[in-house]
């Protein structure tokens, strides 16, 4: 069975991935309403929202950094670009989000176009370095000269005043908000079933279902004669050059692809909640979907998306537990053995989220060079290996070796 | 007239001279080795061919057209392949995914990219892969991570990625040197039949003398960057210049 030009393997693979992203909702909501555990439920629109954008952004990084081993340490800027992009089109067209995100696409591909043609004249640390200035300028420029497109500080926001000349009927004395031919994306159903609220939301279900072909696009690459060639390049550029290939060409093809995958993103932040600001430019947030991209396992498919899940559940779930929450935790204790313990966690939890992340993160590097795929494939192998046992248990057999 | 003459080549390495008016003219469809002690300036020589060095003086044509200056990737495509000394393979990828890639960086060159192929789908690549692979003996290892293999095999590997371009001139530097001895008699075999059977001309730089004296129609000695003599391996074998050259006369 081949399905959108994709092998069995793959076909199950992109099935799993449909029906993992479909049944999110559910996924992310395991802990029941009244429970103490239900701070970590995760099902909520805003955050669901958020894995499947920046999957989105990692995904595409991934095009870029897993297949041909150029780091940019810039992206953000395409991200913020397509952000703006698509406020603008808020602004001027319509409160539509198609026209939003097809604008964010084309602008932030252009913009990648010029900063990767002029950064990938270099290679290795020289290539990172003009990524990195290119994205800082766009971050000043966004907060100096071109404050009449970004509205500097304040960000770019929707005004009572905007024209939208497609949706004249938006005119009112309340902001419209984004929807999809009528559809709004702050829309949600929700459940409640075994005490638990499920919540279905319009705007989760639209970025997922971009995210998806996300996910296929990066898919096919992978698969392609393209997407052999950049990893041909990431190995060795030399002998790519003496095979006849100028690999200029390829890079910047995937530093385009990547830049407009980060345009989407933005897009997509945007067309969640209309408004963008220059912060998402900057280096921080570059750095993050580096970060994002080898946690989760640089080249591989999956890798990037769990390392995006992974950093968001951080930064909006494990960066909940305050004081408070850790002493109903351990309130059983003693009260000189609770303190103690509070005060050695408390560093690593609430605002020390960052500490905690970066410590997993080193971890990770030097452990699980491969990220978190890599952590599945030896748990995977464990297995495997465990029931070859079983099977030849004179211990005749040679056992085949994991991968 | 040669299918690559150099004339006057020179290049130097800061005080070390290690090109010296280097004049070689090589036959289209023949093999031509060239020999010399370590330092002699052949690796420089072929570095010179391929981009990878501009020589200080000299020129350098290949089917009459000049090389200087000319890109590696160019001169690839103009049908020079080069398997190195130190073996230059894509070593994260498998043994397979090597051989494919020369194929189709000759079928699509820099510009034309297929996104939404599958390689998998690519019959025709995979054919000529897959009987490359036989004709270097190394099908059973298609699968193997090429970072894996023992240095023969790499060089065997890389011998196969430029074979596989079918190209014009071949060259070759110490493709036995590190091989077991039968892989080395192998790889004789198979650059044998290549010989015979393409249109290819070959310039090959090697220590072992059996293997250089199998092979070559031409031999060229060199030695402190300059050419010594140039002769039929018959009358190189009894020549006093190459004994001194070798028991380190200089
Ligand atoms: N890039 C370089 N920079 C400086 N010196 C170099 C460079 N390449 C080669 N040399 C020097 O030039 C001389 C010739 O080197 P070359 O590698 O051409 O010798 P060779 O004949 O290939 O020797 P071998 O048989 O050991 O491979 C040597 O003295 C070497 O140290
Ligand atoms: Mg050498």
């Amino acid at each position: 069975m081949t399905f959108l030009g994709l092998n069995e393997r793959d076909t199950r693979f992109l099935l799993i991935v449909v029906a993992l992203t479909m049944f999110t909702p559910f996924l992310l909501q395991p802990f029941a309403e009244n429970s103490g555990l239900a701070q970590f439920n995760a099902g909520y629109p805003d955050l669901m929202q958020r894995f499947a954008i920046y999957g989105i952004f990692a995904i595409g990084f991934n095009i870029l950094f897993g297949l041909t081993g150029y780091l940019s340490f810039g992206h953000a800027a395409f991200l913020g670009v397509g952000s703006y992009s698509a406020v603008w089109m808020f602004k001027l067209l319509s409160m539509n989000i198609i026209p939003a995100i097809i604008l964010a696409v084309i602008v932030s591909g252009l913009f990648a176009l010029l900063i990767g043609f002029i950064s990938l004249r270099r290679t290795g640390i020289y290539f990172s370095i003009l990524t990195l200035a290119f994205a800082q300028m766009s971050f000043n420029l966004a907060y100096s000269v071109l404050t009449p497109i970004t509205n500097g500080e304040t960000g770019l926001q929707l005004t009572l005043s905007d024209p939208r000349i497609l949706d004249p009927e938006s005119i009112t004395n309340s902001l419209p908000s984004t929807s999809l031919f009528g559809l709004e994306m702050n829309d949600s159903a929700q459940w409640e079933v075994f005490g638990r609220v499920f919540t279905f939301s319009v705007g989760y279900y639209v970025c997922a279902v971009i995210a998806i072909i996300a996910f296929y696009i990066s898919l096919r690459i992978f698969r392609s004669p393209f997407g052999l060639m950049l990893r041909a390049i990431k190995t060795n550029k030399t002998r790519m050059a003496y095979t006849g290939l100028n690999t200029r060409p390829y890079a910047l093809a995937a530093f385009v692809i990547s830049g407009m995958y980060a345009g989407l993103a933005g897009g997509l932040l945007a067309s969640m909640d209309p408004l963008a600001g220059a912060e998402r430019m900057q280096w921080t947030a570059s750095g993050e979907v580096v970060l994002m991209t080898i946690l989760g396992g640089a080249g591989t498919l999956m890798g990037p998306v769990l390392g995006a899940g992974f950093i968001k559940y951080f930064e909006n779930i494990f960066s909940k537990i305050n004081d408070n929450v850790l002493h109903g935790w351990f309130a059983f204790m003693p009260d000189g053995l609770e303190d103690a313990l509070i005060t050695l966690i408390h560093p690593f939890v609430g605002k020390g989220w960052h500490l905690t992340l970066g410590m997993l993160f080193m971890l990770v590097v030097i452990f699980l060079p491969g990220g978190l795929v890599e952590l599945g494939q030896r748990i995977a192998g464990l297995f495997r290996r465990r029931k070859a046992e079983d099977r030849s248990d004179d211990g005749s057999k040679a056992t085949t070796p994991a991968e | 007239m040669g299918i690559l003459e150099v004339k006057g080549v020179s290049k130097r390495f800061g005080g070390l001279k290690a090109l010296d008016d280097v004049n070689i003219t090589v036959k289209e469809n023949t093999v031509h080795a060239i020999i010399g002690p370590n330092g002699a300036g052949k690796s420089t020589f072929l570095n010179c061919l391929v981009g990878k060095l501009i020589p200080d003086t000299g020129s350098v044509m290949f089917e009459g057209q000049s090389l200087l200056g000319v890109a590696p990737h160019k001169i690839n495509q103009m049908g020079i392949s080069r398997v190195f000394q130190t073996p230059e393979i894509f070593a994260d990828l498998t043994v397979f995914e090597n051989v494919l890639i020369p194929l189709f960086a000759k079928r699509d060159g820099s510009y034309r990219m297929h996104a939404f192929e599958t390689v998998e789908n690519e019959a025709d690549i995979i054919a000529l892969a897959e009987q490359m692979l036989i004709d270097v003996n190394m099908i059973d290892k298609r699968h193997a991570h090429s970072a894996s293999l023992s240095r023969g095999d790499k060089r065997r590997l890389e011998m196969a990625m430029c074979l596989s371009q079918s190209p014009k001139l071949l060259l070759l530097d110490e493709p036995t040197a590190g091989m077991a001895r039968a892989d080395t008699n192998n790889t004789i075999d198979l650059l044998k039949e290549i010989r015979d059977k393409r249109d290819i001309t070959m310039a090959i730089i090697e220590h072992d003398m059996h293997v250089v004296f199998s092979l070559a129609e031409r031999i060229t000695v060199m030695a402190q960057g300059t050419p010594l003599v140039e002769d039929t391996p018959d009358n190189i074998k009894g020549h006093p210049k190459v004994q001194e050259a070798y028991l380190g006369g200089h």
